[in-house]
């Protein structure tokens, strides 16, 4: 269910703000109100009456319209171009390029969007793309706004131009509809707020009345989280020390800034936050798949910084990356062979130039009696196992060898319960048998009962590393959400 | 002969030739634009050169034999579009199939119709006054034909509709990023197939120039291979119109002045550059910004599914 | 696309190896209909035609001969191709390449001044580093510039065509007769071996069935053969894994361009004995060694028969010319037709179109 029963009212010219953690329910009910998905059960009401929205364009011509998070761009057309992509205006096939750039003027001067409408897209900062993107929707007269986490891609100084365009938008009488995770952001612009959580619309509360500490709790919530049967942690000697980590993501933007921890072994370190916050960037950082560009990486005191995949996986590390099919695993290869896709080079896989294949038939067959890899044979495909079994498959590969570093990227992401808790039994097994485990998760419940001490990234940053015993949910909560350690406490003496 | 007439004969061979190099670029830089690579411009223009002759042979209408040329090369595309857009299949590969089946098709139709001069080729025309004109005069308006001035006209058009019409804009966006077309309600097929329908028609069109206006006969192989040079064309010419009409005089002039400095120069060097040219600008484009700016379409040859990304 | 009600569309998940032979099968027996459509048109029966045909090939020693020395080229290729194929390396520059080992033979054969029992194996050295030389340089654009690899070995072909025919008719001309230039006859010691009779220039079909099978266990037993596979299936993963994009393409294209390097040799060392134009020489093979590389399912082994295949195609061209009067470019019609067909026969593989009437 990804939306259970979920009311919502927006006041027509307010900002409101739909808060919640990934997997809340956000993401479907904008997609709902944008015509991309039809709801099973349930209305919408639009300025008072029922209204069936089949489609973006019957949301458009509903005037809502939607400012995605990844834009629907094209970087080799100009502004004007983008903007009036797709529409079919009354003037025929030929395109008035002067009267479509003062119109577009006109609309960006009103609402202080500026932007060049001749300049190609590609040349635009992230903020001022954003702006097309705004923009696309207000020439189609879209008087309510969905925008999808829109900072998620600017520098602070274009939040604050953001946030002024969206001032003067309400003003004019535009309804904004606002999807984040991030509580600065909620208390600065909205008016209202509603919060969701597993699907459900938790409360809906007047900004003002409110404040972070609150929020944070609505959005995690107060359930009592199961823990797991699991031994006490037998810390042993520090591992892996991460000093002041900086890291651009596929876009260019700084996706880690300034990112510090260490991990010891033997223990399992958890690292929370909404995805999105620079936990790729530093798994694939950590193993070798991404440049950092500033920081170090120590691993049992050697200097590993921008040391290669192999090099890294040579030194004992493994990574279960969270792409099974598109990184972890070649789909149209055997089980046999994926399963020594890092070790292939090694006795005794192969001897000089030639792969042992018995050797591989054996490791494949030993791999899926412990790992119960369900599967016809060692030379079925990947691609047709099921979720939970290419995960076994990964899994075997990577800590064959006792590895001494895991880096686990949402692990059971999408698996059946009976993997899922097989899964999470392997990872504690290894931090038993004395393996440095760092568990990134967007389940916060399995953060906390998996581990042993919890770090929340945020916006790239370290926002605090807490013990899991003593863990408050809500204040994991507020770290999630923006708010540094320090702050937090503070924050949570006063609310006490 | 004197320097001046020298240098007017060339040109004008230029001009002549150049034509059917222009229109089959025209019609590969539209079907490259949508994101549909097409190597099968040699087969299409091939069979839009044979069945031009036969039609204008039987006919004795010159200019029903090029639209029938034209359609044919329509038609051949069409096939080409089925495989690549709808099938999804290997671009290079249908493309090469195409070629090779015009090829085969032309030769085996064309069987005896070797040797037959036409009768009625389209005519050469003479305008009266602005051929006085020096140098240029005699160049652009002695002894050309009225194909060479419409594919002329053809160029601004072209040019205007990709950069300053709805459509143009349409035709890039698909070529440039389907994804993002599609969900602002484009049809990325219906798109495609139009593109790849019209460099059919223009590639029939130069393969119907060739054989009824340009060298009024039919021989096997007449293209000689200017359908891969159409191919390095729309490479050098950045995908656009305008850089294609001089691109395409540019690799015309290479053609013609192969045979004419022929003493001084190998011939086969001159030959040999268009085809280095694309590569080199292939080359030069590949940096960064310039990649955006004048590179290829971004979801050139690769096709287009919704959902699975 | 959506597909009309009547019509069921599944993905298969993953081909089986008969669904994918049948598929093939269907795509060759739809172009030999069509074909066997042409064949009537020209008043000529299909049964007759195809008898004709396999009679001519197959049936007596001369045409049997003639078909497996036309298979040497296609077989080289051919292997080649499915190396570089497996790495998605999308070589359509065979004949270029083909003409590049050839020049280099032949520079060797006229102009070396080897003692002659060294000819002929540096002929096949040289031949074999002048394609893969020109098959290097569009793997370094690939890999360093990210070129799309089709258009700049399409290229190159033109440039090696344009190359040959300047040394024949420039620095490397030799007599010239009715207007063809072509360089000096190789001297005696720069022949291949033929077999008695025959135009088979056995060594470089030895050669060929050797590499096929050289390449089978590369592909499947060697750890450079699993890099390439997992290069060519999710080149993601393979970083993942810490193989070099880099070298694998350079490796592929090596041999691709090698290899096709070695059937320039044979053809000129074995058939021609001199260059002649280029077309002469490639005849086509770079094309339609891409069919047999195709039909053979990128597997190495399985080249050997489909090469033998595509010769007794060839062949057949002749034969239809020679005993039925037919024009022979039928075979260049039948070879589009299969490559056509094959391709559009891939639908099928991948999906399961059924159809069905029950309301929807």
């Amino acid at each position: 269910m990804a939306s259970d029963g979920v009311n919502l009212s927006v006041r027509k010219g307010e900002i409101h703000c739909l808060l919640g953690e990934n997997g809340a329910g956000k993401t479907t009910l904008m997609r709902i109100l944008y015509g991309l998905y039809q709801p099973d059960e349930g209305e919408i009401v639009l300025n008072g009456n029922p209204v069936h929205i089949s489609s973006p364009r019957a949301a458009l011509s509903y005037h809502i319209g939607m400012v995605h998070q990844h834009f629907r761009l094209v970087p080799t057309l100009s502004v004007a171009e983008n903007v009036v992509l797709g529409l079919d205006e009354g003037t025929g096939p030929f395109l008035n390029y002067r009267q479509t750039g003062k119109k577009i003027s006109q609309i960006a001067d009103k609402y202080g969007l500026v932007v060049d409408p001749q300049a190609k897209v590609w040349q635009l900062t992230v903020g001022q793309q954003q702006r097309v993107e705004i923009l696309k929707a207000l020439y189609r007269e879209a008087d309510i706004l969905i925008m999808d986490e829109p900072t998620s891609v600017l520098t602070p100084q274009e939040v604050d131009q953001l946030f002024s365009t969206l001032r003067t938008l309400v003003d004019d009488g535009l309804t904004i509809i606002f999807i984040t995770h991030k509580l600065d952001e909620v208390m600065e612009i909205s008016d209202r707020v509603t919060i969701l959580r597993k699907g459900k619309a938790i409360a809906t509360v007047n900004t003002a009345d409110t404040n972070k500490p609150q929020l944070a709790e609505l959005m995690v919530g107060r359930e009592v989280v199961f823990r797991l049967e699991k031994n006490e942690v037998n810390r042993g000697e520090g591992l892996l020390v991460v000093d002041d980590l900086h890291a651009l993501n596929d876009r260019g933007l700084p996706a880690l800034r300034g990112t510090s921890f260490d991990l010891h072994e033997g223990e399992i370190l958890g690292v929370a936050g909404v995805s999105g916050n620079g936990q790729r960037e530093l798994a694939e950082v950590l193993t070798g798949l991404r440049h950092a560009s500033r920081g170090h990486v120590t691993l049992a005191g050697e200097d590993v910084t921008n040391r290669s995949a192999r090099e890294i996986a040579d030194a004992s590390v493994a990574y279960v990356p969270m792409e099974r099919k598109k990184m972890g695993t070649v789909p149209n290869m055997t089980i046999r062979e994926n399963l020594i896709l890092k070790s292939y080079r090694q006795r005794p896989f192969s001897h000089g130039m030639f792969l042992d294949n018995n050797a591989a038939e054996e490791n494949a067959r030993r791999a899926m009696s412990e790992y119960q890899i369900m599967a016809p044979s060692i030379d079925t495909a990947v691609k047709v196992l099921s979720g939970g079994n290419i995960q076994r498959v990964v899994l075997a590969r990577e800590l064959s060898g006792d590895p001494r570093l895991i880096i686990a990227a949402h692990p059971t992401y999408g698996l059946d319960v009976g993997a899922t808790e097989q899964v999470r039994q392997i990872l504690l097994a290894q931090r038993d048998r004395g393996a440095g485990v760092l568990l990134i998760s967007e389940d916060l419940e399995e953060v906390m009962s998996m581990s042993d001490r919890i770090m929340v990234l945020f916006g790239g940053e370290v926002m605090g590393i807490v013990d899991a015993g003593g863990a408050e949910i809500e204040e994991i909560g507020l770290m999630m959400a923006g708010e540094r350690k320090e702050e937090v406490e503070s924050a949570s003496t006063e609310v006490a | 002969m004197g320097w001046e007439t020298w240098i007017i004969t060339t040109l004008s061979r230029t001009l002549a030739y150049g034509t059917p190099l222009l229109l089959g670029t025209l019609g590969e830089i539209y079907a490259e634009r949508s994101g549909v690579l097409n190597l099968g411009v040699e087969g299409m223009m091939i069979m839009g050169a044979y069945s031009a002759f036969t039609t204008a042979y039987i006919t004795g209408n010159p200019w029903l034999g090029i639209l029938v040329g034209g359609l044919i090369g329509g038609a051949f595309s069409l096939i080409h579009a089925f495989a690549s857009v709808t099938l999804k299949a290997n671009q290079v590969v249908s493309g090469l199939s195409l070629t090779m089946l015009g090829l085969g098709l032309s030769g085996v139709l064309g069987r005896g119709w070797e040797g037959k001069p036409l009768p009625n080729p389209i005519p050469a025309i003479v305008v009266p006054g602005l051929s006085k004109i020096p140098i240029l005069g005699p160049i652009l308006f002695e002894g050309q034909n009225l194909l060479v001035y419409l594919t002329i006209i053809l160029v601004p058009l072209l040019w205007y509709i990709l950069y300053r019409t709805r459509i143009g804009i349409t035709v890039r966006s698909v070529g440039e990023s389907p994804a993002t077309a599609d969900s602002l309600g484009i049809k990325v097929d219906r798109v495609r197939y139009l593109c790849v329908l019209v460099g059919g028609v223009l590639a029939g069109l130069a393969g119907g120039y060739l054989s009824v206006a340009y060298r009024p006969a039919w021989t096997e192989g007449m293209t000689a291979g200017m359908g891969w040079i159409v191919i390095a064309l729309t490479i050098f010419a950045f995908w656009n119109p305008a850089h294609g009409m001089l691109g395409a005089y540019f690799f015309g002039t290479l053609y013609i002045l192969s045979f004419r400095l022929q003493p001084w120069i190998s011939p086969e060097f001159l030959k040999a550059m268009p085809y280095a040219f694309a590569i080199l600008v292939l080359i030069f484009v590949s940096r960064g910004t310039l990649q955006k700016r004048m590179g290829a379409p971004a979801a050139l040859s690769v096709p287009y599914t919704r959902g699975e990304e | 696309m959506q597909a009309p009600k009547w019509l069921s569309i599944e993905r298969r998940p993953i081909p089986s190896g008969r669904t994918i032979f049948t598929v093939s099968i269907l795509g060759i027996v739809a172009a030999l209909i069509v074909m066997a459509i042409f064949f009537a048109a020209y008043g000529v029966s299909p049964a007759r035609a195809y008898g004709a045909i396999l009679h001519g090939a197959l049936g007596n020693w001369h045409g049997f001969s003639e078909t497996l020395r036309r298979m040497i080229p296609l077989l080289l290729i051919g292997v080649g191709l499915t190396i570089a194929f497996r790495a998605l390396f999308w070589n359509i520059g065979a004949e270029g390449q083909l003409l590049a080992g050839a020049i280099a033979a032949a520079g060797i054969a006229l102009f070396s001044g080897l003692p002659d029992p060294l000819l002929l194996p540096v002929m096949f050295i040289a031949a074999f580093a002048g394609g893969a030389a020109w098959g290097l340089i569009p793997a370094l654009l690939k890999v360093k510039l990210g070129i799309n690899d089709v258009i700049t070995t399409l290229m190159m072909n033109y440039i090696a065509i344009y190359l040959m025919e300047w040394l024949i008719h420039g620095p490397w001309k030799g007599p010239t007769a009715r207007g063809f230039a072509y360089t000096d006859t190789f001297a005696r010691a720069a022949w291949l071996p033929t077999i008695y009779g025959t135009r088979i220039h056995w060594p470089t079909l030895v050669l060929g069935l050797l590499l096929a099978l050289v390449m089978y266990m590369l592909v499947s037993r060697t750890r450079s053969g699993f890099e390439i596979r997992v290069v060519g299936e999710n080149p993601d993963a393979a970083r993942f894994a810490g193989i070099s994009q880099f070298k694998t393409t350079l490796l592929v294209m090596l041999i691709a361009g090698g290899f096709a390097g070695l059937a320039g040799v044979g053809e000129v060392a074995g058939i021609h004995h001199r260059l002649l134009g280029p077309l002469n020489i490639s005849m086509g093979y770079g094309y339609t060694a891409i069919i047999v590389a195709w039909l053979a399912r990128r597997n190495p082994l399985a080249v050997i028969i489909t090469s033998f295949l595509f010769a007794i195609i060839i062949s057949g061209g002749d034969v239809i010319k020679v005993s039925l009067g037919l024009p022979f470019q039928l075979i260049n019609v039948f070879n589009g037709l299969i490559l056509f067909f094959l391709i559009g026969s891939e639908a099928f593989i991948r999906y399961k179109v059924s159809f069905s009437f029950r309301r929807q």
